[in-house]
């Protein structure tokens, strides 16, 4: 071990150069002597270098780096802020994105397209259907007023301004409709097969928005009886229903069936109905298929379609039984028997309609 | 413009460890590669550790002595710098495509080849150092990387004499000549 070391001591001295001249010619006699000697000599000198080389470069790292820190300082070189990854991959993927931006625009344009060719046929037809509605109040209104002129059941002065439906609960000319028909009106005129009548209202019912009207005219002869009957329980869900009323000067047909129990926000005095319904079906009497009066048609949403509204059958009963306490109104007697009853559509029809009346209110 | 007689004053001096030549070579061409690598995917960062390794290459091979620089210094950096920044690119997984370039190179692969075994046992040597441990490491690199002498040596590390620490620093590097060959031996 001593000697080894002993050993590595000479070699170092020997690679520096720092060796007397009597020393260095007995190393070099003892390398040649003894090879062992001398393998250690070349080993060690060999690692010896080594170290000097990693010292040297480390020695050279360290000064590059305060060269790096030094220019910095004074400025004569300056970091250039790295591009960030999101431009590169821009940069990477520029064909494939114009690729894809072009499809989405072809696309766009293509749908754009197809919109812009298929809208304007379903404008046009909500257009139509405005007009039409428009020309029907404008024809009725010219119909009504050559009536107005050639039958003198009107002053002067009064001008024609709602228009609504009411039907016989008695046949001694007893009517009912809307409240909200009538309740503007100072002069009434109700009409069916074509002749005209005065009535005055016996009751009206806001509440129930219900009305019971009188015909007042010697022209008019008691039926002998109706054809419907009134139901009291009203109509189930689902039933099959139809009304008769006069959205314009004629009497128009429609047909549906009963869509909820409750009206308009929940109101429990009226029904849902599906039927078509316009301005004039209101107070047109709403049937079952036996011909059975069930409600009367009110009302409809007006932000959505199919949203019909009736007043059930049961408030008639009850606005009656308030106008029967009225001693001169005794003999009113609602009928709960339909003599249409298992008949074909337009043979009740035939009974029926002659006893739905347009109500014409002038003020 | 640096004329190639300047040039090889420089490189002169590199290889006698002049820190003013390497200053001046290093304020030269920094920013010259610093652009290549911030325009191919690379941060400041990577720009100062690639234009170092140039740098210690370019050091090698001066030192070598059989340094004939037959092109500009410029153009020598500019071609090491983009083959180490290559190979750096393709060690990451980023390597995205041709490095854009319009500036000539001249082929390096011999001195790279050489830098890389260089490197090896740098790197060979720097793991038996950091093996072999207190205090020995520090002893070691007292002698031979900071050239303290022994006496200076012996007072710091708490010897009583110089002839102690000397025979310390054989056990040493004894110690580290093996696990430096264990080491060699073991990657050949």
């Amino acid at each position: 071990m001593m000697e080894e070391i002993q050993l590595a001591d000479a070699v170092e001295r020997f690679l520096q150069g720092s060796m007397s001249p009597e020393e260095l010619t007995a190393f070099e006699q003892l390398r040649k002597t003894n090879p062992a000697v001398d393998q250690f000599v070349v080993e060690h000198s060999l690692f010896l270098q080594q170290v000097n080389e990693y010292s040297e470069r480390k020695g050279f790292t360290h000064s590059l780096n305060e060269i790096h820190n030094n220019l910095l300082d004074t400025g004569a070189i300056r970091p250039l802020a790295a591009r960030t990854r999101v431009i590169d991959i821009m940069k990477k993927y520029r064909r494939v994105w114009a690729v894809a931006a072009s499809i989405a625009g072809i696309i766009a344009i293509t749908i754009s397209g197809l919109v812009a060719y298929f809208t304007p046929d379903s404008k046009q037809q909500v257009e139509q259907l405005r007009r039409e509605l428009y020309g029907f109040k404008r024809e009725v209104n010219n119909k009504l007023d050559t009536s107005h002129a050639s039958v003198n059941r009107v002053p002067e002065n009064e001008k024609f301004k709602f228009g609504g439906t009411g039907f016989l609960i008695d046949p001694k000319g007893y009517l009912v409709t809307n409240a909200h028909v009538v309740k503007d009106g100072k002069t009434i005129i109700v009409q069916a097969k074509g002749q005209e009548f005065r009535a005055s209202v016996a009751r009206i019912d806001a509440e129930r928005d219900l009305a019971i009207l009188k015909i007042d005219d010697e022209e008019f002869k008691p039926y002998p009886g109706l054809p419907y009957g009134f139901k009291k329980s009203g109509a189930d869900l689902g039933e099959q229903i139809f009304t008769l009323g006069f959205p314009r000067d004629e009497i128009v047909y429609g047909e549906g069936y009963m869509s909820a129990n409750t009206g308009f926000n929940g109101d429990t005095m009226t029904c849902q109905i599906a039927v078509a319904a316009n301005p004039g079906n209101s107070g047109g009497p709403v049937f079952n298929k036996n011909g059975e009066v069930v409600g009367i048609l009110s009302t409809r949403q007006l932000q959505a379609q199919g949203f019909v509204f009736a007043v059930t059958a049961k408030n008639i009963f009850k606005s009656l039984d308030e106008l029967k306490k009225d001693t001169s109104y005794q003999n009113i007697k609602l009928s709960p028997n339909s003599l249409v009853r298992g008949m074909e559509r337009p043979q009740q029809i035939k009974k029926i309609e002659d006893c739905v009346f347009l109500v014409k209110t002038y003020q | 413009m640096t004329s190639a007689f300047q040039e090889k004053e420089l490189l002169k001096g590199l290889a006698n460890s002049d820190k003013q030549a390497a200053e001046t070579i290093y304020a030269a061409h920094y920013s010259m590669v610093q652009s290549l690598i911030i325009n191919n995917n690379g941060s400041a960062d990577d720009a100062r550790d690639i234009f170092q390794e140039t740098m210690i290459v370019l050091y090698e091979k001066a030192k070598s002595g059989q340094f004939e620089l037959n092109c500009q210094l410029k153009t020598f950096i500019y071609s090491v710098s983009k083959r180490l920044w290559l190979k750096r690119l393709q060690q990451l997984q980023k390597y995205g495509g041709q490095v854009e370039s319009m500036v000539e190179t001249v082929p390096v692969e011999e001195e790279l080849e050489h830098h890389e075994l260089r490197n090896q046992q740098f790197q060979a040597m720097e793991h038996s150092l950091l093996s072999l441990g207190e205090p020995c490491k520090s002893l070691l690199e007292a002698y031979y990387l900071q050239k303290r002498n022994m006496t200076e040596i012996a007072g710091s590390f708490g010897y009583t004499n110089a002839d102690n620490a000397k025979n310390q620093k054989y056990k040493c590097l004894n110690r580290l000549k093996k696990i430096f060959f264990a080491h060699h031996k073991k990657r050949d």
